[in-house]
C-alpha cells in the first residue's frame, strides 16, 4: 500500500490548459436557452459570461452549481463544468467541490425559493462558514417553475394561486439575512441595469470567501412588475440608491438628496447635509451594513451595490491547510501506522 | 481459605453502573487486556440515549458485556458468568442476563436505602433472599477507592475512579495483569498528574484488594486462543469502517472525504476519521444530514473518495440526494450504522430494520450497491470493498452497518501490506472520445470526468440524461433504456462479486441465512448444533444488493431455509420475492443482538415439526 504523503491524482494528472485569451463565446454552451422571452435570467447570464473571460481563470476550472427553479438551469447553458442538482441544495453541493479542491472556481447559482425556503439551512450555514464560492440569488419574488406562488421574498398582501386572498407572511430580506450570518460580501444588484450587474459581478468574482449576490429581477409571467420602481429607468433615480466606497450616499434627479441619520434610524436628508453618510464597504462592524439594508421602498430608496466586503479566513483554506499540515508532518506510511494502534503480536 | 482457580473455555462478565460511573471504559480496558492476552474477545456496549440519565434509576444503567474465551467466538455472550454492579439499579437490570451461580460483584457503598429503592427493589436485595442462586461478593468500591487516592484528589473526583477499582478487581479474578491499563492511564492523563496517579492508586487497590483478602471462592483462567499468527488490534465497527475507508483511499492514491452530521451511533467514524487527516482526510461536520450527502456528492463530482455516515433518521434525510447519485453515477460509499427505529426509535440500540429502505427507499427506479459488514473486523474489509466496488461501477454504494458491530470490538488481524486489491482509478482525459454518459462495456460505469481537466468540460444533473451525450433528454425510449442501464449496471456486478460461502454441508435439511450482526450469534448456534450431531449450515450474506450470483443454487439445495433478523422479515421477504423460496423466520427486534439459544431452539423446532415449505 502506498504512503499517506503521495499526492493524490487530481493535483498531479491535471494541467492547466494553454494561457489562451477567452472571450465570451468561450463560455456559451451548445444549448438552446429555454426561459421565457425577456426574463431577467438573459442579462445575468450574459454578464457572467462577459465576466468570466476577464478573471484570467481558466475555463476547466470553472464550476456553476445550482438547485431547482428557472434559475437553475443556468449551468446548462455555461460552457463550463456544471452540476444542475436538487432543491435547495447548491450550496451544500458546492461546498463538497470547494473543500475537495482549491483549484476550482465555484459559482452558485440560485434562486429566492431555491436559497431561501427550501435551501434556507444550506444558504446561512455557508455563508457564516464563509466558503470560497460566489452566491448568485436570483430575486423575483416568485415560484416561477411550479406557475405562481408566493416566495419567501413575497411581499405581505402577494395575491398568487396559493395566496388568493394574498400573503400574510413577513417576507425575508436577503440582504438583511446574509449580514446576520456574518457575511464577508453582500451586495445587490438588478437585472435591469446590465452595467451595474457586470461591476458587481467583477467584485464578486474576486472576492475571497462566500460573495453573496441578490439581484432583484422581473417574472414576466407570473410577478411582473415586481421590481417595475426600479426597473423604470425614469424612475430609478428616485428609487434606488446607489452605493460607492468612499462616496456620499446621495440618490435623486435634479434635487440631489442624501440618506443622514436620525438617531439609530436613517433618514431622508437634503444632498448637502453635512450628515450625509458616507459609503463604507469595508467596515468590519456589519451595523453599518445592516442599517443600509433595512432602507426599503417606497419609504426609501432600495441600496444598490456592495454593502459589504471585508476579508476573513476563508473556511475551506483553513480544513485544506489543516490536512495539509498533518500530512507533511505525518512520517508514517498507511501501514506503518495500523501496526501503531495498540497492537499485539500472536 | 485457598482460593482455587476454575479453568473455563469461555466466560462472560457484564459491567454496570450508572450513565456516569465509566462502565463503557472499564469494559474496554478489561477487553483490551484480555486481548493482550490472547484471548478471543466479543464485546456488547449497551448504554442509554440520555447521557446522564437520572442516577440510581434502572434508565440509567450502562452496560458492558464481554465474553471471552480460549477458542474463536463469535458473540459477547447470551448471559453472563460475573457481573460487577455498581448499583442497585445496575444489579436489577442484570438480573435477569444473568447465569445460575453466576459471581456477583456488588458496590456495597451504593446499597442505602434510598438506591434501593430508586432501582426499584420493594426490599433490601442483599438480605431477603432474592440473590440467593448467585455467589455475592460485597465491596465497598467507592469508600476503598476514596481511602486509596488519598489527598490527591477532593473527594468527588476521587469518587469517579470507582471504576478503575472495579476494573483491578476484575483484571485479578480473571488473572490478567494491570500493565496495559497503567501505560494506557499515564497516556490518557498524561496533562493532569494528580488525576493520572488517583486512578492508578485506585487500579491497583482493587487488584491488591482481591489478593489480599478472601474476596471471592475461586477466580478463573481463561487460556489463550489460538489464533492465526498475525499482529492483532482491538478494532470497533465504527473504527473498523474508518480505517477501511483510509485503506482504499490510500490504495486509490486519491483524498478521502468524509462529510457527516453527527447521529448515533454513526458519529464514532466522524471523530476516528477527523483524527487521520494526516493521511489526506477532510472530514467536514456538516449543518444538516442533507448538506453532509449533498456536500459528499460535490466531492464525488470533484475526484474525492467521497463517503458520508448516518444512522436510519439521517438515510431518510438523505435519500433526495442519493438519488441525485444515482442519476448522476457518480462514486460515493454511504454508511448507515442501523439502530432501533422507526422515527427516533432506539437511538442507542442496534436493529436490522433499514435493509428495505436501503433497496427501495427513493423515488422512482433507484437501483443501488448494498454490502453489510458481518462483525467489528470485518467493517474494514467492506468499507475497503464499498469503496472498491463504487469506483468500479461509478454509482452510490451503501453500507448497512448496526449499531451492535459499531460499537462492539473484537481482534482484528491488520491485513498484511499489499494483501488487499489494489484499487485504480481512471479520470477521463480525452477530450475527442469523450462523453459524459458513455458506458464501459463491462461494468456499464461512465466515465469520472473531473472538474479541471481541459476540454471535458460538460453539465450534469437530476434531470433524464441522453443516453451517451448525457444531454437532458424527455424522449420516451431514452427514460426506459436508462432505467434498464441504471439497474443492468448493478445487477451486473453479480458476475465481480466472490460467490457466497456456506459453512457446513452445502446441500441439506437446513440453511441458516443470515445478513450484518447477526453472523455471531448464528455461527455459534450452527456450530452448537451441528456439535449435537444436528445437520445445520449457515451462510451469511455480505453482499446484498446485487446477491451473490450462486445463492439461488445454495437456496434449492436445503429443505429448510431460517432467515433470523433483528427486524419483522425484511430479508425473508426480499429472498421470498427474488429466489420464490419460502423461509422460516426468526425475528426479535428488542434493540439488542438475537441470542444464541434462541436460533437453537428455532432451528430444532422446523427440524422436529419438519415444516414444509
Amino acid at each position: 500500500m502506498t504512503s499517506g504523503t503521495l499526492a493524490p491524482p487530481c493535483e498531479a494528472r491535471i494541467m492547466d490548459s494553454s494561457a489562451e485569451t477567452l472571450t465570451r463565446q468561450d463560455f456559451v454552451s451548445g444549448q438552446t436557452v429555454r426561459w421565457c422571452p425577456g426574463c431577467g435570467d438573459y442579462a445575468i447570464l450574459a454578464q457572467i459570461q462577459n465576466t468570466l473571460p476577464t478573471l484570467g481563470i481558466p475555463r476547466e476550472k470553472i464550476v456553476v452549481i445550482s438547485g431547482i427553479g428557472c434559475s437553475s438551469r443556468f449551468p446548462y447553458y455555461m460552457n463550463t463544468y456544471g452540476f444542475h442538482t436538487i432543491h435547495g441544495r447548491a450550496a451544500a453541493i458546492a461546498t463538497g467541490v470547494q473543500l475537495a479542491r482549491e483549484d476550482l472556481h465555484v459559482w452558485v447559482i440560485t434562486g429566492d425559493g431555491d436559497a431561501l425556503s427550501i435551501g434556507g439551512n444550506h444558504f446561512i450555514h455557508t455563508i457564516r462558514r464563509n466558503v470560497n464560492l460566489r452566491f448568485i440569488l436570483f430575486n423575483n419574488a416568485i415560484y416561477g417553475l411550479t406557475k405562481g406562488q408566493y416566495s419567501p421574498t413575497s411581499p405581505k398582501g402577494t395575491k398568487t394561486k396559493s395566496t388568493p386572498r394574498g400573503s400574510i407572511e413577513n417576507p425575508l430580506h436577503p440582504i438583511s439575512l446574509a449580514l446576520g450570518t456574518e457575511a464577508t460580501f453582500v451586495a445587490r444588484t438588478l437585472a435591469a441595469d446590465p452595467k451595474h450587474l457586470a461591476t458587481v459581478l467583477q467584485k464578486a468574482a474576486r472576492h475571497k470567501g462566500t460573495a453573496f449576490v441578490e439581484v432583484l429581477q422581473n417574472c414576466l409571467i407570473f410577478n411582473d412588475g415586481c421590481f417595475d420602481f426600479l426597473e423604470d429607468k425614469t424612475r430609478r433615480a428616485e428609487t434606488a440608491l446607489y452605493c460607492e466606497d468612499g462616496k456620499p450616499l446621495l440618490f435623486g434627479g435634479t434635487e440631489r438628496k442624501g440618506i443622514g441619520l436620525n438617531g439609530f434610524s436613517p433618514k431622508v436628508v437634503a444632498g448637502n447635509d453635512p450628515g450625509v453618510l458616507v459609503h463604507d464597504e469595508t467596515n468590519e462592524d456589519p451595523g453599518y451594513a445592516w442599517f443600509l439594508s433595512r432602507l426599503r421602498h417606497p419609504e426609501f430608496p432600495v441600496p444598490l451595490g456592495v454593502f459589504r466586503s471585508i476579508s476573513r479566513p476563508v473556511f475551506d483554506e483553513q480544513v485544506r491547510s489543516d490536512v495539509a499540515r498533518a500530512r507533511a508532518e505525518n512520517k508514517l506510511t498507511w501501514d506503518e501506522y495500523l501496526l501503531r494502534r495498540g497492537t499485539w503480536k500472536v | 481459605m485457598t482460593i482455587s482457580t476454575i479453568e473455563k473455555d469461555a466466560v462472560t462478565i457484564r459491567f454496570a453502573g450508572d450513565s456516569g460511573d465509566g462502565m463503557q471504559l472499564t469494559g474496554s480496558r478489561f477487553s483490551s487486556s484480555s486481548a493482550i492476552f490472547g484471548n478471543d474477545i466479543a464485546t456488547f456496549p449497551d448504554y442509554p440515549a440520555e447521557i446522564r440519565a437520572p442516577s440510581g434509576t434502572v434508565a440509567g444503567v450502562s452496560g458492558f458485556q464481554i465474553q471471552l474465551a480460549d477458542h474463536d467466538i463469535y458473540t459477547p455472550g447470551d448471559h453472563a458468568d460475573c457481573l460487577v454492579a455498581m448499583n442497585p439499579a445496575a444489579l436489577k437490570k442484570c438480573l435477569p442476563e444473568l447465569l445460575p451461580n453466576a459471581l456477583v460483584i456488588l458496590n456495597e457503598d451504593a446499597f442505602t436505602p434510598g438506591n434501593i429503592e430508586k432501582a426499584g427493589f420493594a426490599s433490601n436485595p442483599l438480605d431477603d433472599g432474592l440473590l440467593g442462586e448467585y455467589r455475592i461478593v460485597l465491596v465497598k468500591i467507592t469508600s476503598l477507592t476514596c481511602s486509596a487516592t488519598g489527598s490527591l484528589l477532593p473527594r468527588k473526583q476521587a469518587e469517579r475512579c470507582k471504576n478503575l477499582f472495579a476494573l483491578g478487581l476484575t483484571l485479578w479474578i480473571f488473572g490478567r495483569d494491570t500493565g496495559s491499563t497503567r501505560e494506557w492511564i499515564r497516556s490518557k492523563f498524561s496533562k493532569n498528574a494528580a488525576v493520572a496517579e488517583a486512578n492508578l492508586a485506585a487500579l491497583e487497590a482493587g487488584y491488591s484488594y482481591g489478593e489480599t483478602t478472601d474476596l471471592a471462592d475461586a477466580r478463573y483462567r481463561v487460556a489463550p486462543a489460538t489464533v492465526r499468527p498475525g499482529t492483532y488490534a482491538q478494532v470497533s465497527g465504527n473504527e473498523g469502517i474508518a480505517l477501511g475507508l483510509v485503506a482504499a483511499a490510500q490504495s486509490a492514491r486519491c483524498p478521502l472525504f468524509y462529510g457527516s452530521y453527527p447521529i448515533t451511533p454513526a458519529t464514532d467514524i466522524l471523530h476516528e476519521l477527523a483524527s487521520l487527516s494526516a493521511f489526506d482526510v477532510t472530514t467536514f461536520q456538516a449543518e444538516d444530514e442533507i448538506a453532509a450527502m449533498c456536500s459528499t456528492i460535490g466531492a464525488a463530482f470533484a475526484g474525492s473518495i467521497a463517503v458520508t455516515g448516518t444512522s436510519g433518521p439521517g438515510l431518510c434525510l438523505k435519500s433526495e440526494a442519493i438519488n441525485l447519485a444515482v442519476m448522476t453515477e457518480l462514486p460515493m460509499v454511504i454508511v448507515n450504522v442501523q439502530r432501533g427505529g422507526p422515527s427516533t426509535g432506539l437511538p442507542t440500540k442496534t436493529e436490522q430494520s433499514d435493509l428495505l429502505q436501503a433497496l427501495y427507499g427513493r423515488n422512482g427506479e433507484s437501483p443501488l450497491v448494498i454490502l453489510a459488514p458481518q462483525s467489528p473486523s470485518d467493517c474494514y474489509a467492506i468499507a475497503y470493498e464499498a469503496v472498491r466496488i463504487a469506483l468500479r461501477i461509478m454509482g452510490p454504494v451503501i453500507v448497512l452497518s448496526d449499531g451492535y458491530i459499531g460499537n462492539g470490538a473484537e481482534p482484528w488481524r491488520i491485513p498484511e501490506p499489499d494483501s488487499m486489491p489494489p484499487i485504480v482509478v481512471r479520470y477521463a482525459t480525452d477530450p475527442d472520445t469523450f462523453q459524459p454518459y458513455a458506458r464501459d462495456p463491462e461494468t456499464y460505469a461512465r466515465p469520472w470526468a473531473i472538474p479541471g481537466t481541459p476540454g471535458l468540460e460538460h453539465r450534469i444533473g437530476g434531470l433524464e440524461k441522453q443516453d451517451g451525450s448525457g444531454h437532458v433528454s424527455y424522449d420516451p425510449a431514452n427514460h426506459h433504456r436508462m432505467m434498464e442501464l441504471r439497474a443492468e449496471k448493478v445487477r451486473r456486478l453479480d458476475a465481480f462479486i466472490p460467490p457466497q460461502d456456506v459453512y457446513g454441508e452445502k446441500e441439506g435439511r437446513l440453511l441458516i441465512l443470515g445478513w450484518g450482526g447477526t453472523f455471531g450469534a448464528i455461527r455459534t448456534a450452527a456450530e452448537r448444533l451441528r456439535a449435537e450431531g444436528i445437520s445445520v449450515s449457515h451462510a451469511h450474506l455480505r453482499y446484498l444488493n446485487p446477491f451473490p450470483s450462486n445463492l439461488r443454487r445454495i437456496l434449492s439445495r436445503f429443505e429448510h431455509v431460517l432467515v433470523p433478523e433483528i427486524n419483522l422479515g425484511q430479508m425473508a421477504s426480499v429472498i421470498r420475492s427474488t429466489y420464490l423460496k419460502e423461509v422460516q423466520q426468526l425475528n426479535q427486534v428488542r434493540g439488542v443482538p438475537l441470542k444464541v439459544a434462541e436460533i437453537c431452539a428455532r432451528a430444532r423446532q422446523i427440524l422436529n415439526q419438519g415444516v414444509r415449505s
